[in-house]
Formats: C-alpha cells, structure tokens, sequence
C-alpha cells in the first residue's frame, strides 16, 4: 500500500514527460502517438526488443544501486562513471594476466577486481570527505577525470592488440567470460549480449534492500544520511559510514565492469560507457533512492534507449535525441515532485505546520 | 478590536479550528492558551491572513474582513512575532524592518529617514536595539525586539505573539513583558499564544482557552487561577507541583574534576567545573542559556572532540574521559539532549528506528556476528513497550517521528534512554516544547528514575522547573560552576543574582 503510493509520482513524472514529448514531436513535423507507438513497441518485442532493453538495463541498475546507497548516507555520487571505467579496466586486467585459469578461478576473481576496484575508488573521495572535510561531488567529478584518463592509457599503451585501430584491450581469458542468458531462455538468440550479470543486478537489489533495512550497519548509514547529528549522538561513528557508503557505492558501480567486460565484448573497449554513472544519478532519483524502485527507473530508461534507436531509424524528423529530451523532462517532473506532493513551503523556505 | 467569529479550519482529516470565536478588546492583552495541537497557532495564522478560513469571519474594528495574505493583514494595522524569527541574518536591523516596505523612491533607498524614526521607536519603548547592528550580532531577545519593531514600523495596532518567550532566558522574559506593558499603555492591543500558565497569570487581561481546536473557556484574568487553566486545556485535573519525596542519595556515580573545554588561546567553554552525582539524586544546572551548559552535557556524552577537553570525568570510579559517545553509553550514560530535533530523533524515520537510536549494536537489537542483523521482532516489541510506558500518542509504531507533537516526542526519548536502565542520566531541557500534561509525566518519571538509584543530571533553563526537581542546585554562569543554591530556601531572586553575576540586564 505504502509502496503503491510511493509509485504514483514518478508514474505521474514520466506521463507528464511523455505528453511534453508529444508537443516536441508535434512541432518538428512527426505524429506523437505512432512515434511513442514505436518507441515502446520496439523496446518490448520478443526477443530482441526485450532482450536488449534489459541488457541496457543492466548497468543502470548497478549505477542506480550506486548513486542510492550514497544518497541514503547524504552523499551524492557523482563518480560512478569514472567508478565503473577503473572497475571495468581492472576486471579486463585480470582477465587478461590471468587468462590461463578455469572459469571457476578465473570469474570470481575478475568479478572481485570490479568489486575491490570500484571500492577504492569510490572510497577515496569517502576518506577525503571524513578525515579533510573535501565536499564529494568535487573530488567524486575530478576522480572520474583520472579514472578515465588512465584506463585510456593503459589501454593505448600497455595492453592494446598490435595493429588494432580500435582503442580496446585483448581480450580476456575464455575462462572469464560469463554465459549469455540466450544459452539457457529457449527462443532467445545468443547474439543478444543479455548475460548472467542481469540476474546479479537483480540479486544485488535484493542484497542492497536487506543490507540498508535488516542490517546495522545500512541503519547506521541511513541514519548518517537523515541527521549526522542525531547519529552522533547515538553513538555512530559518522566519518566511518561515510567511507564505507562510498566505498560501498564505488563497488556497486564498478559491477558494470561485470556486465560490460565479462558478458559483453570480453575486452576492455576504451569509451564504452555511454554516460551509465550519470543516467544513474537519474535511476536513482527516480527509483526514489529505493532498489526497487532503481530495478524500475533501469527498465523504463532501458527501453527508451532501446526504442530511441528505432525512433531514430524509422521517423521522418524525430531524432533519438527525443530520448534524451524525455529523460530530462522526467527527472525535471521528479525533481519538481515536491510541488506535486502539496508540499509548498511558507515564506524564507520555512515548512508550514499542519495545525 | 478584533474579534474571530465562527472560525473554522480544516487539514485534511484534522478539524484546527472548530466554530472558533473570541474578541480581544482594545488596549489590552489577551492570552491564548492550549496545549500543542490545540488549535491556537491555526486560529492567529488565520487572523493574520496566514490561512484562509473554511467558514467564519475576521471582525477588525467591528467591520468583517476578508483576508487574502498577510498583506492585507498588515494593511489593516495587525503584525505578527513568530516562534521562530524572520529575519535576514548578515543585514543591519534598519535593512530587516524595512524590508518589503522601502522608503524613498525606487532608485534611491531613504535609509536616514528610516533609521531615525526606528530609533525614535525604540527610544519610545526603551527597547535599547541600534538600528545599525547586524542581526547575526544580536541576541536572541534582542532580535525578537526587532520582530516589534518590524510589526511597528509597518504602523500595527493589534500584535500577534506566538509563544514569545519560549526561547528568552527569565531575564529577556521580564523585560519582554515590562516592553508588553508599555505597549498597552500605548494603546496596543496584544494578543500573545502560550502554553505557560505562570505568565497567562502574569501578562494578561484576559484569557481564551483553547482544546482540540475548540474555545473551551474565556475569563478575566484576575477571576482565574493556574489550576483551572490547566484544568481547561488539558480536560482534567493537573498536578501542576512536582511531588518528591525525600532523597536518598548513595556512593557517587558521576565524578567530574576541573573539566574544561576549549582550545589553548581561545576562550573557554568550560573552565574548571568540578561537582559530583551521587546514585539517587538529582542534581540541577540552572544557568541563563548559552553559559555552558550545553557544551558540559555534551562532554559527559563525548560528543565534543577530545582533544579538546581536560580534566577528569568519571563514572563509578573508572575514567571515562576519552571515550566515545558509544563507548559511554555502553558504560550506562543515557542522555535526553537539548535540541529533540537535531540530536534527538531521525525525524523521517518511523518510531521504531527511533527506538534504537544509540543501542542499534546491543544484543537486545542486534545479533549475528558483530551484530549486523537487527531483530525486527525484538524491536517491534521493544517500541510498543516504549510507547505504551510512556503514553505516546499515537501509538503506532509505524508513524515518522516528525508526525508527532513535541511533548510525544520527548517521552519517545526519555522512554528509548531509560530502556537501557543507564546509570547516569543526562537530561537537557527535558520540557521545552512540551505541553502541560508531558511536563508532568516528564517530571513524574525522572523523579522515578532517581528513586530507581539512577544518577540524573538535569540542565534547564526553567528555572521553576530546575528548583523543583533538584535535590543540590548549582548555578553556571560563563562556563564556571559559581555556586551551589539549596533548591528549596533559595529564592529566585538569589538564583537570579548567582546566574547573572550580580548584573541584573545581562
């Protein structure tokens, strides 16, 4: 019940968005209703339609868990992109050192390079903001800058094939690779890159819901978030649920490393990332910071990258830009939700009191 | 004057006001009194334009009036003081009350003009505020005199207060009310909302008492007394005296020697406080606020950085100084701190999860290795517990903190403080906020727990409420313990003289 009205604004947001884009696309020249016609029916035919909406999927929701677990100690992640770059570099890396060993080695070692990666990275930015005071959106931002310079580097000039024209690692060890979910869903082709790590992101919402809910240790971190003050006064360490929330939010992030390097090209593919750690900050917002809401957000945001593809393809005038138009009118309708939710505030931004 | 006639207001499921009426009459002062909740903040929002009422008219001056905005409101002479100030910090007084209503033309601000005649109202009414100090610079009741002076300068006739003196030391109350009484000598006419009876008696010509959103009675104030009032707010009989018996102190608990808080070069917060709290007694802080009181609690509780503090605090012989906040709390601190809203509780959080702020790591809560696994079921029987012992309403479990009435809150954490059975209490205002019929469970139940053996030190800047609790009484003034008071011969008088160092305007 509770969970059912936490729906109903951003339902509102995203139908709010969709009549906006109807406008836009009226005004370029195209019929709104057969372009959406498109764009959802493309996202959800079997096989491909679905197949590949939720594998785009995938890495929203590692990003959007990301962003979720920060914000819900009060910090915003801006880093997950250069997160997943360094984690997806680091699993390729061991992918391809260690190439010699079975499967059963090899893909849980890889998969705790993404992890322990992606960790690292995402704590730094916690210790700077516990022990110096460093605001993380500033460092998280610089820290992508870093991340994604140096896994171009190792790229270009450590670990590139020879005479390769593209910026991408060898590949990894056969034993790395993580099976396609078309090897075991009859009528779904193999082609399609869907893989083993959607069922992870799926597993892994699960274990960030009981972690931040039944655990000490997400209570400390919520209550880090809500209040610091109060949470100090009940005795939690706050500094230390500050780098381990971001820690936290790192290893999350870099488990698009999974996804992209050990079910999808089986490489380290400079650039791949088309935005996933800032379209998270977006799952996340409108997930409501909640796992399942970001399996949600994920969905709807990997279907219209889906269907933007066909929009793009079939219309006369609508580009898949129009994608890109609704994503930021919904997160404008989220963000404004506060307006929606009657909850105006008094003059001097103070709250008014019911009675 | 003004007069509300029939005023209803409707939140959703909560009727505020229900057929409210009452006229205030010219040139005098008139109380509006009630429990939190009862409706009175409601009724004078509406009266100032604030809300607009469902059914019911505003009568000024005998004609009906229909208020849009405030604006309105202030067009027709009524100016409102809210609790909590609306005043722009960096700006100088002159800036803040005329904000909204700048003189002169709209390229050139008349600020001589307005500064002489705001200096000419505060001369008039003593209220001593320069009208080029900067807010941020101002006390606390010197930034209220400039919430008057605001509502005086925009030519109010008829002043709305709400709960004045809930942030004023007893000294800012008294010249609060000398500066009411010079107004009405003016031919103001002062409607001020409370919820403390001893100044309804003191201030008042008259006064309207409100319950669930109803009027239920309306006296002179010469013809009442403080026992019915509370009689009438709260729907029945109210002891409001505190009953103790006789103590029985026993082997100290809490032992503090020359503690002292602040850096090297800088002034110190505490400056050599040395007292003892022996198991079974209470033992008072009074002290005009921001004497040091707050940053000694604190201490105690290990919420300042240590390396901060010296001197020694002990419990029960061993050295606690240097520990953590959780450590001390392990060792049986418990501490109801001063600000519910900011320490207290995680406001959005449900009750539940307030109930274990500060004991999430017990074995009683959690379990598994570390304790990471809370017990849902534990603390679900935990909560109930609390709020059933401790009268909160409503009780539902479920409910954000935020949801409920300021005294509902305070007895969610004196009962969540007191699950631990602590051996020192530490209690920082324990009934700001609180309405009448919380102050006297609230006073019911620390008396309990020193009754219990439990050590309670309690900080109040109450000082009718610090006497009556305290076994021993000591008064802080500038972060030093200047003296110790028998809580029962002591006049206010003598306290007053402790607290302020003989400087009765400080």
């Amino acid at each position: 019940m509770k969970g059912l009205r936490q729906l109903i604004f951003p339902l509102a947001a995203v139908l709010a968005a969709f009549v906006a884009g109807s406008f836009l696309v009226l005004a370029v020249g195209d019929s709104p209703l057969a372009t959406y016609e498109l764009l959802i029916g493309s996202a959800f035919t079997w096989p491909d339609g679905i197949g590949y909406t939720l594998f785009y999927a995938t890495p929203l929701i590692f990003t959007g868990l990301a962003v979720a677990v920060a914000f819900r100690c009060g910090l915003l992640n801006i880093g997950a992109e250069g997160q997943l770059y360094i984690a997806s570099f680091a699993t390729a890396w061991v992918g391809i050192t260690f190439a010699g060993l079975p499967a059963i080695l090899l893909v849980p070692l890889c998969c705790l390079a993404a992890v322990l990666a992606g960790g690292v990275w995402g704590g730094i930015p916690g210790v700077l903001k516990a022990r110096f005071g460093a605001h993380e959106v500033i460092t998280t931002i610089m820290m992508n800058f870093i991340a994604i310079a140096l896994a171009s580097y190792f790229t270009q000039y450590h670990y590139k094939a020879p005479g390769d024209a593209i910026l991408e690692t060898v590949p990894i060890g056969e034993g790395a690779r993580i099976a396609r979910l078309g090897k075991f869903v009859h009528g779904l082709p193999e082609r399609i890159p869907l893989n083993l790590s959607f069922l992870l992101a799926l597993v892994t919402c699960l274990l960030v819901y009981l972690f931040l809910w039944r655990t000490r240790w997400g209570y400390e971190i919520r209550a880090t978030g809500a209040s610091p003050a109060a949470a100090q006064y009940g005795g939690i360490a706050t500094g230390r649920q500050i780098v381990l929330a971001m820690a936290l939010s790192g290893a999350l992030a870099g488990m698009v490393g999974i996804n992209e390097v050990l079910g999808y090209r089986y490489r380290y593919y400079d650039s791949f990332s088309s935005g996933y750690g800032f379209t998270g900050i977006a799952v996340a917002l409108l997930g409501r910071n909640h796992p399942v809401g970001v399996i949600l957000a994920s969905l709807l945001f990997g279907a219209l990258l889906r269907g933007g593809l066909f929009v793009d393809i079939f219309t006369e005038h609508v580009s898949k830009d129009l994608v890109m138009v609704l994503q930021g009118i919904i997160i404008l309708f989220v963000a404004a939700e506060a307006m929606f939710a009657g909850r105006f505030k008094g003059p001097f931004g103070r709250r008014i009191k019911g009675v | 004057m003004i007069e509300l006639r029939n005023i209803s207001k409707r939140f959703g499921e909560v009727l505020a006001n229900d057929r409210v009426s009452f006229a205030v009459a010219p040139g005098t002062i008139h109380a509006l009194v009630g429990e939190n909740g009862a409706g009175k903040s409601t009724a004078m929002r509406i009266a100032y334009g604030f809300y607009s009422a469902d059914s019911g008219d505003i009568v000024v001056e005998g004609q009906v009036r229909r208020f849009t905005s405030p604006q309105d409101a202030i067009a027709l002479g009524i100016g409102m003081v809210h609790q909590h100030f609306m005043l722009v910090e960096p700006m100088t007084v002159a800036e803040n009350i005329v904000l909204g209503t700048e003189p002169g033309n709209s390229l050139k601000l008349d600020v001589a003009g307005a500064v002489s005649r705001i200096r000419a109202l505060s001369d008039e009414l003593g209220l001593a505020i320069d009208p080029m100090a900067r807010i941020e610079d101002l006390s606390v009741g010197q930034q209220q005199r400039v919430e008057l002076l605001k509502a005086l300068y925009r030519q109010a006739r008829i002043l709305i207060l709400d709960e004045p003196t809930a942030v004023l030391s007893p000294q800012a109350v008294r010249d609060l009310f000398g500066i009411l009484r010079r107004m009405r000598e003016q031919g103001k006419t002062i409607v001020i909302v409370t919820h403390k009876l001893s100044e309804v008696l003191e201030i008042s010509d008259e006064v309207t008492v409100m319950r669930d959103g109803k009027v239920v009675g309306n006296r002179p104030t010469a013809e009442t007394n403080a026992a019915e009032l509370a009689r009438l707010m709260v729907g029945r009989d109210v002891l409001l005296r505190v009953v103790k018996p006789e103590g029985h102190p026993e082997k100290p608990v809490l032992a503090i020697r020359g503690l002292s808080l602040g850096a090297k070069n800088s002034e110190k917060r505490l400056d050599g406080v040395s007292f003892e709290v022996r198991a079974g007694e209470i033992v008072g802080i009074a002290g005009i606020e921001g004497n040091g009181q707050t940053e000694l609690i604190d201490a105690l509780a290990g919420l300042v950085d240590s390396g901060a503090v010296t001197g020694v605090v002990e419990l029960e012989g061993h050295d606690v100084e240097g520990l953590s906040a959780r450590q001390r709390r392990a060792r049986g601190i418990a501490h109801v701190p001063e600000d519910r809203h900011r320490r207290g509780l995680l406001l959005d959080f449900d009750l539940a999860e307030n109930s274990i702020l500060g004991a999430d790591d017990r074995p009683a809560v959690a379990t598994g290795p570390w304790h990471s696994w809370l017990k849902r079921d534990a603390i679900r029987r935990r909560v109930e517990k609390i709020l059933k012992a401790f009268d909160v309403r409503p009780p539902d479990a479920n409910l954000p903190a935020r949801s409920l009435s300021g005294g509902n809150q305070q007895k969610l954490i004196l009962g969540r403080e007191l699950e631990e059975s602590p051996k020192l209490l530490l209690v920082a205002q324990p009934t700001r906020g609180v309405d009448i019929g919380g102050i006297e469970f609230i006073h019911r139940r620390l008396v309990e727990m020193r009754d219990a053996g439990c050590a309670v030190l309690l900080v109040s800047s109450e000082l009718e409420e610090v006497t009556a609790l305290s076994d021993r009484l000591l008064v802080m003034r500038q972060g030093r313990i200047v003296g110790e008071v028998d809580p029962v011969r002591a006049t206010p008088e003598e306290i007053g003289l402790l607290m302020t160092g003989g400087n009765a305007a400080a």
